[in-house]
């Protein structure tokens, strides 16, 4: 009746923020602690070296999602040694000593065997890069890739073709495949073959050439490549062979119109560092960053800080944003509660980030879909995005200088 | 495909073929005198890779240039190997002396990675790029210089065994060891002497094939099982035989690799072994094993 | 019965009872990563066992027995993949295509008086045929790998193998005491003693009327089917295959170190081999992450000087001393130096 009678629903309001706001010093309480982050990385054995890359992308983004107003993370890592067993066990390991997320794993095969475990623990598992599809198709609830298929790369790399096609006026009537004989480059010539026809492309493939990852004279493969008579070479290597197979046409004297990487290798840093002026001209197309994007200049700048010589990279980029996803999901659940967490990331819709496209979403097999490929090219001894236009920083050159001619 | 290609390659293949000789000679002395089996073998050349690295990054030495002291330095590695460790296991079962070796190996593919890292490097010396133009075929410029040297070294090595006292009382212990103990030689000394050698030889031929391929800690298993293709289908105990297994794998390989799909060209040396080892299980050149 | 009993000392019935309860009752109590770790042990103790069969009882070194495992792996998870066909049925395809591989091997090899160091790099040949084979044949997807697909965790399928560690637990649990008894039955049948004749010299044994090139065919073949069986127990656990891993010798390399450092010819000995060099492996992870060193390549460099010592001081395994120590004595089946 008079105004200093507490009413039921001013009761039942004054109890409700009572409870909102324990809630949310809980909450607040819970942000405070960082989340426990597994990183399960091969740091030896033989993919040692990509291992150590994506670490330093652990290394410089954990400064540059602080500055994003990210919850702190710790980082619990782990070397999955190159060896499937060794990264389920690791994984285990990582579980049984708290870990909330686990990110990893470069490698498909130890992605997939870690995935079963985190699948089985119910731990969120978020796959910084691992292009084969099948990871995605089993129907875990728990595990989460945001990296393109091999499809995907395809598909990207027709259409930026086309692109780089147009905007320089030349285009490739033949080509030959040049192709390493391991997951990724089998992935990749199968895809061709179910992707290539969708798009109008100027230029048919001659001639298929796959060769042993292990081998380190690649005379044969470029003799054969030559021989076939194409004018551009389309090729899917590692950094050693890309080295190796540059080095082979100069000593062939054969220089195709373009070379089109859809892999690593061609624009990596010891590939830029080694070949000089020779390693100008090839075309990689790749999952990279968007030069344009805010996030992608804080982390081009951390990374100048702490490794001057080394040039941002799909590494770097991709293992941190994985760490992102992971923060992003903890802020928003406001729990480390494994399954809070996982429909967090579910639900995971970051615009601000770096790699090109249109932001970090997962589709219901846990797939990141949106993801967009670019074409980068090496130029002076640095790497230049030349598409997709809206992520570009420069035009594409087309057709390469000769080897011979290069001073 | 035209007719030059296949000229081009082949030749390739030769060349190539000749250093894997050298190579593979290591460790058919080895094998040949001392009866160990070397699994260490393709460390031993990664090590011998490094140190041509080092000597051309830090002093611009040639790896060709350096090819003798680098031997040198090998022979006195396996010197010391044999000498210190290896000697004790030479009665013992062979899988006593795999798993010596195994470790041996073991230990210098992690020091190797923990002192150089992960990354392959490579020696680029003024004449890599370059190659030789003869109408259309094309041959490959240091190929061709580390095949002469290999031969050059090949063929003093043959020498040594043919005339010097000591190439004799090394192929005496290998015939007869008994015998060679009871005329008086020490063959403890002439067996480290041998191992020496070997380690030399692989030394030499691994500061060749720096200038060819690029060099990665994990680089010597590879090699080491070649080396064995390559002695047995030639021939245990026949050094001229190790350099024809040489050529004939090269070959083998290249020609394969450019005729069918090269991811499988190895099969095909696989199974050049396989034939050899069940139908003249001696090698092409060597003499009916003891 | 009496073959397989006789001759034990009851300390040794005394310790075989009390690992056989922990062993039982270890999931119980274990967090996954340990069941996973002694997942592993006990698979590679079942492995060496199969392995040590040729070697340590017929005196043939087998140095790509990578190839059974493959063989058996690929051959069960294809049927699996392709035809929904379940791993035990699998089992019997893999046991037939390795044994057959085997048989082939054996008699090639044998026919035409390949031996001792020969024999090793045969096996190595073959082995790595098999990887690059596999890596261009194309029904079970080459280089790409084959996946098996993971259905669920939620309950334990036994016949599918689908399910929790603690399923595959005591599958291989299972298996590793089964090797061990057809071992035992193995070495005191009249098979077994040939074979010790043989391994001790083959030429007396020949003059005796022993038909060795039959024996060691025997062994091979007992020894790759044993061992794709090891295989069939990979696939669905790993559930992916890739040729350049399966094949590799760096997994023939891995079959063979637990036997060797343990004790060839014994019973005992690859079982407390793939103990000590896992326990051993784990701990120095442990003992170098607790000093701060986590240089890629340290733990291997541990390793090896570890196998070195061992391989020096005692060639003969570590099982035999221990057991000495335990007071087991003569145990049958310790294989004379």
């Amino acid at each position: 009746m008079s105004k200093t009678r507490i009413n039921r629903r001013h009761f039942v309001a004054g109890t409700s923020a009572a409870v909102v706001s324990a809630s949310s010093i809980s909450r607040a309480l819970a942000q405070t602690a960082p989340l426990k982050l597994g990183v399960l990385l091969p740091t030896s054995g033989f993919q040692a070296g990509i291992g150590q890359d994506c670490n330093r992308g652990v290394e410089i983004g954990l400064g540059v999602l602080k500055d994003l107003g990210y919850p702190n993370l710790q980082i619990m890592a782990a070397d999955t040694e190159t060896n499937v067993e060794v990264a389920r066990s690791r994984a285990e390991k990582l579980i049984a000593e708290g870990a909330q997320i686990l990110i990893g794993a470069f490698d498909s095969g130890q992605s997939s065997a870690i995935a079963q475990v985190a699948e089985q623990k119910g731990i969120p598992f978020v796959i910084n890069i691992a292009a084969a599809p099948p990871i995605t198709e089993q129907g875990y609830k728990f595990v989460f890739r945001n990296f393109p298929t091999a499809p995907m790369i395809l598909g990207d790399a027709f259409a930026n073709q086309l692109e780089i096609f147009k905007a320089t006026g030349k285009a490739p009537t033949t080509a030959v495949m040049l192709h390493v004989n391991d997951t990724f480059g089998m992935a990749m010539q199968g895809g061709i073959g179910a992707v290539m026809p969708k798009f109008n492309m100027p230029y048919k493939i001659v001639e298929t050439i796959a060769y042993d990852p292990a081998a380190k004279d690649l005379s044969v493969e470029i003799s054969k490549a030559k021989a076939a008579n194409a004018e551009a070479l389309i090729v899917v290597s590692r950094l050693n062979d890309a080295i190796l197979l540059t080095r082979e046409m100069v000593k062939q004297r054969w220089t195709p119109q373009a070379v089109l990487s859809m892999g690593p290798g061609w624009y990596e840093d010891q590939y830029l560092k080694t070949l000089g002026k020779l390693g100008d001209g090839p075309l990689s197309f790749v999952p990279w960053y968007d030069p344009n994007k805010k996030v992608s200049k804080a982390l081009e700048a951390a990374l100048a800080k702490k490794y001057a010589e080394i040039n941002l990279n799909t590494n770097h980029v991709y293992t941190f944003e994985a760490m992102m996803v992971a923060a992003d999901a903890y802020k928003r659940a406001g729990s480390s509660d494994p399954k809070a967490l996982a429909d967090a990331i579910r639900k995971t819709n970051i615009t601000e980030n770096t790699s090109t496209g249109p932001g970090i979403q997962f589709n219901e097999k846990g797939q990141n879909d949106k993801l967009k490929n670019s074409a980068i090219q090496n130029r002076g001894g640095k790497l230049v995005t030349v598409a997709p236009a809206v992520a570009s920083n420069a035009k594409p050159d087309y057709p390469m200088t000769p080897y011979d001619k290069r001073a | 495909m035209p007719l030059d290609t296949y000229i081009s390659v082949a030749i390739g293949g030769i060349l190539t073929g000749l250093v894997y000789g050298l190579m593979a000679l290591g460790l058919s002395i080895i094998f040949g005198v001392v009866r160990i089996v070397n699994f260490a073998h393709g460390e031993m050349m990664t090590v011998a890779m490094y140190i041509a690295v080092v000597a051309f990054a830090q002093f611009h030495l040639d790896p060709l240039l350096m090819m003798v002291p680098i031997a040198a330095i090998l022979f006195a590695l396996g010197y010391v190997m044999q000498a210190g460790l290896i000697n004790p296991f030479i009665n013992r079962p062979e899988h006593s002396q795999f798993i010596l070796l195994v470790a041996v190996a073991l230990i210098m593919v992690n020091t190797l990675l923990i002192v150089f890292g992960p990354d392959a490097k490579s020696v680029q010396t003024s004449y890599s790029l370059d190659s030789f133009q003869i109408g259309s075929i094309i041959i490959d410029a240091t190929k061709v210089y580390t095949a002469a040297a290999a031969v050059i070294l090949s063929s003093a090595l043959f020498a040594f065994f043919k005339f010097s006292h000591t190439g004799q009382a090394i192929r005496a212990c290998a015939d007869n060891y008994t015998g060679a103990m009871v005329v008086g030689l020490n063959v403890e000394r002439l067996y480290a002497l041998t191992f020496g050698i070997g380690a030399a030889c692989v030394g030499a031929a691994g500061s060749m094939l720096v200038t060819l391929i690029d060099v990665t800690p994990a680089l010597g298993p590879g090699y080491t099982l070649l080396a064995f293709i390559i002695v047995i289908t030639g021939g245990l105990g026949s050094m001229p035989g190790a350099i024809l297994g040489g050529i004939l794998i090269g070959v083998t390989e290249a020609m394969a690799g450019l005729l069918f799909t090269p991811s499988a060209k190895s099969m095909f040396a696989f199974a050049l072994l396989i034939v050899v080892l069940l139908f003249r299980p001696q090698g092409i050149l060597g003499k009916v094993a003891r | 019965m009496s073959r397989l009993i006789e001759g034990i000392p009851g300390r040794g019935w005394l310790l075989l009872a009390l690992a056989g309860i922990m062993a039982v009752i270890a999931p119980l109590f274990a967090s996954d990563y340990i069941v996973t770790v002694l997942i592993v042990i006990f698979y590679f103790a079942y492995a060496g066992q199969a392995w040590n069969i040729m070697m340590g009882f017929a005196g043939q070194l087998s140095l790509g027995h990578a190839l059974y495992v493959g063989l058996g792996a690929y051959a069960a998870a294809a049927l699996y993949v392709h035809f929904g066909i379940g791993p035990w049925i699998g089992m019997f395809a893999a046991i037939i295509i390795s044994g057959l591989v085997a048989v082939i091997l054996g008699y090639l090899a044998f026919r035409f008086g390949v031996g001792g160091v020969y024999f090793a790099i045969l096996t190595i040949a073959f082995a790595e045929f098999a990887r690059i084979g596999f890596d261009h044949f194309k029904w079970v997807n080459a280089s790409s790998g084959l996946f098996l697909p993971v259905t669920q965790y939620t309950h334990d399928n036994l016949w599918t193998l689908r399910g929790s560690p603690t399923m595959f637990y005591y599958v291989i649990l299972v298996l590793m005491v089964l090797a061990l008894i057809v071992c035992r039955l193995l070495l005191r049948s009249r098979l077994g003693y040939y074979w010790q004749a043989i391994r001790e010299d083959e030429l007396a044994a020949q003059s005796l009327g022993i038909n060795v090139f039959r024996c060691k065919v025997y062994a091979v073949v007992i020894s790759g089917a044993m061992t794709s069986i090891a295989g069939v127990f990979f696939a669905f656990f790993y559930n992916n295959l890739f040729p350049e891993q399966t094949f590799n010798i760096a997994r023939s390399l891995e079959i063979i170190l637990g036997p060797i450092i343990g004790g060839i010819g014994t019973l005992i000995g690859p079982i407390a081999g793939a103990f000590i060099l896992t326990l051993f492996s784990e701990s120095m992870t442990e003992l170098l992450a607790w000093f701060g060193i986590n240089t890629p390549g340290a733990k291997q460099i541990c390793y090896g000087f570890a196998l070195l010592i061992v391989i020096v001081l005692m060639p003969n395994g570590i099982w035999p001393p221990i057991a000495r120590a335990l007071g087991l004595g003569e145990k049958s089946g310790e294989g004379k130096p």
